[in-house]
């Protein structure tokens, strides 16, 4: 009988272990209140994936300028993922107080969750984007499919990497631009569009979920002839493996503008908008856009990016989503069930 | 087993063990010497300083209070349910069983996605806890916090014990726990002295694969885990390194991966020792 | 502690029925279905019109059938190895068992992103298991071939671990009594032994399966996703549709997967009772 006490017990401290195991842990979210002690601040940045080594290097260069001008030390917490997921974390209940994300349509959607207030876009400078990027290809060392433009990718045997339109966001900029060079080249004449690029997407051989996961492919697996790329990842592909890879400017591509916005309701709730006004401003400042040359993205200070004129091929011709209708439409049109894209991938 | 081998047995066993370690020189020891050498690429001084980050350090620390309660939340649930579902009988057993094992099919994406809708912002809890929290004068956070990757590490590897205890205390039957009961003896001492022997290799292995899985599991935490360097485990550190793309970054990740194979053969390792011991003693 | 039997079952003889069974269906519960129900409720805010349409439109359909067939597959080849290897571990010795055994649970303890990625490189075109079958022509990565050796590698854990424990407490008797009264040791193998095994083995097939079929990290790295050759899997079309944000059509293939995946593990579960019942009458 005193052994059956005794396992009686045993039982019941796990039990109260566990529980108070768990209790104890959701205390652990109470430090989330204390995010600004007057000397001590946090933030948390939530952006997108190309953006970790960008903002490990513009964070730095933040907190210095902020530790010094205000005497206040900030530690920026990231949270990096596909654009669209982040989006979605925050309006799910993630606590950002900023968002960096890839395009304003997934500010958007936080925004009609009611964290962000709307007129966002004009809080910042240059439509709250303080840096640009573009889609480039990235070929083999010596190029030696003799790749040169868009024509080129359609040709037989051709190789091409690039994810999926309907699964990442920023898989659909390739498209679009392929799209748009299309509609240069045959005028609008949509079948004939259609045909061009179902040709280029017949020729795509593998066809990952997310940008990353198409750049592993290529570089790593060293699969395809050649990769459909943001030019701030085809830029580091190629200082990692200068003797491996090389990009090629197309003639006509789109302009893709990331979008950064103040997520009011948590950053307020923290009492931490005023820091995270001055972060996002920083990002406008010459400092901070050479930083952002360096990383490979289009510091939108026109001096700046002339001073980055042997990184970036600035005569390349840059459509917008705007000429796309802004990007509900351009997911409608293309990307949502049954539209162009199925309707030509399929074929 | 057997004092006498002849021949052909002797042949049918050294093709069943060729097959065996061919089968899992091909499958596993493959790609865990392709995870070691990527993982070393760059030299042992390297390795170490990859796994010192303080990123890793925090990732680690989350990874083992997040497998450490799923294995006693887990076990404890595992050892009662499956001793209810084997040795009692009611009706509706196969669909409870059938409940239990619902984790191992659900995508990892929508278990992670189900606390989030339950206790996250647009959760049908949250209003609850909002009150429980003003109540309090705290602000809980459950998912995108530690509490969540808890959760959906307990959600993920929750049949695991069970299901290992079941097939075995099926064979069993429950005769000699009937039998013990008409003899008087309470639950305790029935569990104690007849059902637990039983159970206790099962219990073990069935342990060994829930810490495994815990360690290792990635989707379901991903959902409500962003915030490197606080609420991320060692699995999405090693996806945030790889993630990076730098040549750099994508052998730390190997590196970060080769703790968690440490580790689980580590627990191997002492479950091997048990065993001796248990079979000697 | 007073027994809730129901009156027209056997009444339970082992003490703390009730008890037992209300911790198993609290924690159940609490762990398991009210998350699980919170997120599928998002499903039904789709009108039945929509959900079917979702349902039956083509990538869908071809992704099930994928997913399904692929993890059929990977789960019957782990079956019959895993059996294999499970017997090699279990009764016989050579150097170097115990390291074998010990790398089962290496599939769990690797992140599936991880795994995916490793596997993937070894199995390209220019990895080096890879490199050796596209000198016969045959592409691995990024095909169903690649894709199902992901789903083996993931599942494989599940087999042996499942029944390792039976055959460990499996009375050899019944063996030496079927040799002894003249059946040879093949037919022994296949008579006794096997069927003895059989729940064990259907148990570890049976996860192994619903494993496969809500994979997600490990798969989505080596299958390529192409909708024309139908290498999407169904938990990519889950993730294809939460990113743009459609809890609806996201949830709705979620309840789809897990009836299926319901109906196939309630189906092992009945099987397995009907074993047990029958042992124990």
């Amino acid at each position: 009988m005193f052994q059956k006490k005794a396992n009686h017990l045993r039982r019941g401290t796990a039990l109260i272990l566990t529980l108070s195991l768990m209790f104890s842990l959701s205390g652990c979210g109470q430090s989330s209140s204390q995010k600004n002690t007057g000397n001590q601040v946090t933030i948390t940045n939530v952006s997108y994936d190309p953006t970790r080594e960008l903002y490990q290097a513009y964070n730095e260069a933040f907190t210095s300028y902020y530790k010094e001008k205000t005497g206040t030390d900030v530690e920026v917490v990231m949270s990096h993922g596909g654009s669209g997921g982040q989006a979605r974390s925050v309006v799910e209940g993630a606590d950002a107080d900023v968002v960096t994300l890839a395009l304003a349509h997934d500010i958007t959607l936080v925004e009609n969750a009611g964290l962000i207030e709307s007129g966002w876009i004009d809080e910042f400078d240059k439509a709250s984007s303080p840096y640009t990027s573009t889609i480039v290809f990235l070929v083999r060392k010596g190029n030696p499919k003799n790749i040169r433009n868009w024509d080129d990718l359609i040709k037989d045997g051709m190789d091409i990497i690039t994810p999926d339109p309907k699964s990442s966001g920023g898989a659909c900029w390739n498209f679009l631009a392929a799209w748009y060079y299309a509609d240069e080249k045959f005028g609008g004449d949509e079948k004939q569009m259609k045909d061009f690029v179902a040709k280029l997407y017949d020729n795509v051989s593998v066809m990952d979920s997310g940008a990353r996961g198409a750049t592993t492919t290529f570089v790593e697996n060293g699969q395809g002839d050649v990769l459909l790329a943001w030019e701030n990842e085809a830029l580091q592909s190629v200082k990692e493996h200068p003797d491996e890879y090389e990009i090629i400017s197309p003639s006509i591509s789109i302009l893709a503008q990331p979008s950064v916005a103040i997520v009011d309701q948590n950053a307020e709730k923290d009492q931490v908008a005023d820091v995270a006004k001055d972060y996002l401003e920083y990002l406008y400042t010459e400092d901070a856009q050479k930083i952002i040359g360096e990383y490979g993205y289009r510091p939108s200070d026109e001096n700046i990016l002339n001073s980055f004129s042997d990184k970036f091929d600035l005569d390349m011709k840059l459509c917008s989503i705007d000429d796309f209708g802004g990007w509900d439409k351009a997911y409608d049109t293309f990307f949502n069930d049954g539209a162009i894209f199925d309707e030509i991938y399929n074929q | 087993m057997n004092e006498k081998h002849t021949k052909p047995e002797k042949a049918v066993q050294i093709i069943l063990i060729l097959i065996s370690v061919l089968f899992i020189t091909v499958m596993l020891i493959f790609p865990l010497f392709s995870v070691i050498i990527n993982a070393l690429k760059k030299g042992f001084s390297f390795y170490l300083s990859a796994l010192s980050t303080e990123y890793v350090l925090s990732a680690l620390k989350v990874t083992l209070l997040a497998t450490g309660i799923t294995l006693l939340v887990n076990t404890f649930f595992g050892v009662i349910a499956s001793f209810t579902l084997t040795k009692y009988h009611f009706r509706g057993k196969q669909i409870l069983t059938t409940l239990i094992d619902i984790p191992f099919s659900i995508s990892p994406v929508i278990a992670g996605l189900s606390y989030i809708m339950l206790f996250g912002s647009l959760g049908i809890a949250k209003p609850l806890l909002d009150r429980i929290g003003a109540f309090l004068g705290t602000d809980i956070q459950i998912v995108f916090a530690l509490p969540g990757v808890v959760l959906a590490t307990i959600f993920v590897t929750f049949p695991f014990v069970s299901r290992e205890i079941i097939p075995v205390l099926n064979q069993q039957g429950s005769e000699e726990e009937e039998a013990a009961a008409l003899m008087g003896a309470g639950f305790f001492t029935i569990f104690r002295k007849v059902t637990f022997p039983h159970m206790k290799w099962s219990m073990i292995y069935g342990m060994i694969l829930c810490a495994s899985r815990a360690l290792g599991e990635f989707g379901a935490v991903s959902a409500l885990s962003k915030t490197r360097g606080q609420t991320f485990t060692l699995p999405l550190e090693i996806d945030a390194l790889y993630l990076s793309g730098t040549a750099d970054s994508i052998v730390a990740s190997f590196a970060v991966s080769s703790i968690l194979v440490l580790i689980s053969i580590l627990i191997l390792i002492l479950r091997n020792l048990f065993e001796y011991r248990a079979k000697k003693g | 502690m007073k027994s809730i039997t129901s009156k027209k079952q056997p009444k339970n003889i082992i003490p703390a029925f009730g008890i037992n069974l209300g911790i198993t269906i609290a924690m159940l519960s609490a762990l398991i279905l009210i998350p699980l129900a919170s997120i599928l409720a998002y499903s039904l805010r789709l009108t039945p019109g929509d959900f079917f349409r979702t349902l039956s439109s083509e990538p869908v359909r071809f992704a099930f059938g994928t997913s399904i067939l692929c993890s059929f597959i990977a789960a019957f080849i782990n079956a019959v190895f895993g059996t294999i290897i499970a017997w090699v571990l279990v009764r016989y010795s050579f150097p170097g068992k115990r390291i074998l055994d010990g790398l089962i649970e290496l599939p769990f303890a690797l992140p599936t992103a991880v795994a995916g990625i490793t596997l993937s490189k070894m199995y390209s075109t220019t990895g080096f298991i890879g490199k050796i079958f596209d000198r016969y022509g045959i592409r691995i990565s990024y095909t169903h071939i690649g894709l199902t050796i992901a789903l083996i590698f993931i599942g494989i854990p599940f087999v042996v671990r499942a029944i390792e424990p039976v055959l460990e407490k499996y009375d050899p008797s019944y063996e030496e009594a079927a040799c002894m009264l003249g059946a040879g040791k093949t037919e022994t193998f296949f008579k006794v032994t096997l069927k003895e095994l059989f729940p064990a083995i259907l148990t570890g097939f049976g996860l192994a399966f619903a494993r496969g079929i809500g994979e997600y990290g490990s798969v989505i790295f080596i299958s390529g996703n192409s909708q024309k050759e139908h290498t999407q899997v169904i938990s990519y079309m889950i993730m294809q549709k939460l990113n743009y944000l459609d809890y609806g059509q996201a949830t709705a293939i979620a309840l789809a997967m897990l009836i299926i995946s319901f109906l196939l593990l309630l189906f092992i579960n009945i099987v397995q009772i009907r074993q047990a019942k029958r042992k124990g009458a």
